[in-house]
């Protein structure tokens, strides 16, 4: 079983990845990748009491997103959207365990609101104004995989375009012990059933664990630091824009092989 | 949407272990909410608990996903034949083309509240495998496991329409060919976080939640665990249970509150209706979110009014359950398939006459009533809407 889908827009954010066009350059090898810390950007997308509210987990989706809606030239608030994170709104949950256990163990109702898995697709409607249909996945360290598969099935189930957004960010102490991710990385696209200004590509799920990628150095680093990282052996094929075929992470038994077309 | 079968379908909450003692409680108005014994939790409240799971492990191979959420779901997985239809099913389709789109808005993450209140002088949580318990995929993964399954695997966490939302998502799976079977549905456990979360934001109900009485005061947090296997229809399906049609909206109003109006409901149902070929009139029972808090029910009454006037008799069977979150979607889903085969309306528990202020048509006692179709609503955190009409296949 095979599914195809087209690229209308790209967002992304990484350390020493600002941004899909200058990071294209970087993934395909025209410019040096030079790791330097990220700091999500305020969502200007957002009332000010409400972007007041948002954590870096949240920043860094809707930065992604809105880039890519943008690239797609799509109104924002008549795409359908998929989230997809493996940590969710973990610093935002922590804080809360931590509130627990202290000897009141009185919480902030507003922290509660913003611990849920699809806080940032909360957000993303508030920020739009869209009453589109929304999910949001989990998905540990297939999350980018299981995402695109699950938001390229919603493009062609639906026929009309989607919004896809990944992301994740490092959890707080104590739980980065038990969930290592040392690296902020996030990565949107609007997928078509077909065409595709930015690439298309054929999915297919298959038996097996994925390879480990072919990537420099630093990229096959930031690849492991981060789970939506693991998305960079194929955004490297779309930077490049010949055909590739790479092999996705999803489960200990089961990968995604992505066929890019040139 | 292409209609599914719902082959199997099974729940376990607070009002019964499996379908026939859920089934009973409905049909003897008895309650399984009780006054909340359980550590650090807010005063005065009463909870929807399952005792049968706490006693559940998974089986030793897959002892590492041990945690209050598995263990409920295991307890589920084992009522009312389901396993075995699963099996059946992969024996059909092949083990690679069933899915299991699970959701979940907290997983196992009552673990990791255990773990913390152990932890030692260093801080370090201990003594339990993350992945497999606090992660949201944890749940799906485990299923599959424990069904020998090999198809699509996904977590769905869009906070309390998690368990209806994957009914919508896997039949999107379904229709694009990603798979020819799905199991679905939703598992959610009681937890520190979500029981203090609420009574951090005043909506705990001081006694058992009773929805839609004109002097609520709010939820009662449950926990369940409920299952579906969905199929492509086949020749002989007529008059079977299935999933008739899906819809869902978002808000983009506010994070908790929901839009007065209900218009991201409105939407919802319509959406469900639409993708259903539906009429409103063509709805026998609409079974609603109805979590028992003044501001939610009276914009799911209005917005029930808003697409059905006053023609359709509507209850909420948190009265019975609690609320159980991500699982809520699911679990209404199998009281919806008991109602269409009981021919029931149940009617809203604990009060005998429902707010006057409401338009919609809200039952307090139960009727017996041809029901072949059922309307079921789930709201969430974060703007989510998610309607699901359950009924016989035509």
């Amino acid at each position: 079983m095979t599914l195809a889908a087209g690229i209308l827009g790209i967002g992304l954010l990484g350390p020493g990845l600002p941004g899909w066009s200058a990071a294209a350059a970087v993934l395909a090898g025209r410019v040096a990748h030079e790791p330097v810390p990220l700091t999500p950007p305020a969502p200007s997308l957002l009332p000010a009491t409400e972007r007041r509210r948002t954590g870096p987990s949240v920043r860094l989706a809707l930065a992604v997103a809105a880039e890519a809606v943008q690239d797609s030239g799509l109104p924002p608030e008549e795409l359908d959207t998929v989230f997809a994170s493996s940590n969710g709104e973990g610093l935002v949950i922590t804080s809360i365990l931590e509130a627990l256990h202290t000897p009141d163990g009185a919480i902030s109702p507003t922290q509660f609101h913003n611990s849920v898995h699809n806080a940032a697709a909360g957000y993303w409607g508030i920020a739009v104004g869209s009453s589109r249909p929304s999910v949001s996945l989990g998905g540990h360290d297939g999350v980018f995989a299981t995402g695109l598969l699950h938001a390229a099935a919603q493009a062609a189930a639906l026929g009309r375009p989607i919004l896809f957004v990944a992301h994740d960010v490092p959890m707080p102490p104590p739980l980065d012990a038990l969930r290592p991710t040392s690296e902020m990385f996030a990565v949107a696209m609007v997928l078509a059933p077909a065409g595709g200004g930015r690439g298309r590509f054929t999915l297919a799920p298959e038996d097996g664990a994925a390879p480990p990628p072919a990537l420099p150095a630093t990229l096959a680093a930031l690849h492991d630091a981060n789970p939506v990282a693991r998305a960079l052996p194929l955004l490297a094929a779309l930077a490049v824009g010949s055909r590739a075929e790479v092999r996705l992470p999803m489960l200990e038994d089961a990968c995604l092989r992505v066929t890019v077309a040139p | 949407m292409l209609p599914l079968r719902i082959a199997a379908i099974t729940a376990t909450s607070a009002m019964g272990v499996g379908l026939r003692a859920t089934r009973a409680a409905l049909l003897d108005r008895r309650t399984g909410l009780t006054p909340c014994d359980l550590p650090a939790m807010p005063g005065g409240i009463w909870i929807g608990r399952v005792r049968e799971a706490e006693a559940i492990d998974p089986p030793a191979p897959l002892g590492a996903f041990g945690c209050r959420n598995t263990r409920l779901a295991e307890l589920a997985l084992r009522q009312d034949g389901f396993m075995t239809a699963v099996e059946a099913a992969a024996a059909r389709h092949g083990a690679a083309r069933v899915a299991v789109v699970l959701g979940t808005s907290t997983s196992g993450i009552e673990e990791t509240e255990r773990a913390w209140a152990r932890r030692g002088p260093d801080g370090a949580l201990t003594g339990y495998d993350f992945a497999c318990t606090h992660d949201l995929h944890a749940l799906p993964r485990y299923v599959r496991a424990r069904l020998g399954l090999k198809g699509p695997c996904v977590s769905i966490s869009t906070a309390c329409t998690s368990g209806a939302r994957a009914f919508l998502d896997a039949a999107m799976l379904i229709a694009v060919g990603l798979a020819d079977a799905a199991v679905v549905g939703g598992a959610d456990t009681l937890c520190r976080l979500t029981l203090n979360g609420f009574g951090s934001l005043e909506l705990l109900a001081k006694g058992p939640t009773r929805p839609c009485a004109e002097d609520r005061d709010g939820i009662s947090i449950g926990e369940a665990a409920a299952f579906a296997l969905l199929e492509r229809t086949g020749p002989g399906d007529a008059g079977a249970i299935g999933l008739l049609g899906a819809g869902a909206s978002s808000d983009g109003h506010h994070m908790s509150s929901p839009h007065p109006d209900g218009l991201g409901a409105v939407a919802a149902m319509r959406a469900a209706l639409d993708s259903a070929g539906l009429a409103p009139a063509a709805i026998d029972y609409v079974n609603m979110h109805g979590t028992g808090t003044r501001a939610n029910d009276a914009m799911e009454d209005r917005a029930i009014a808003h697409v059905f006037g006053d023609g359709v008799p509507c209850s909420s069977t948190k009265g019975w359950t609690g609320h159980t979150l991500g699982a809520s979607g699911a679990l209404e889903a199998a009281i919806a398939a008991i109602c269409v085969e009981d021919g029931l309306v149940p009617g809203c528990l604990g009060l005998a006459r429902p707010d006057p202020a409401f338009g919609a048509r809200i039952a307090v006692a139960n009727q017996a009533a041809p029901v072949a179709r059922v309307l079921s609503n789930s709201f969430g955190f974060g703007g989510s809407n998610c309607a699901l009409v359950i009924g016989r296949l035509p």
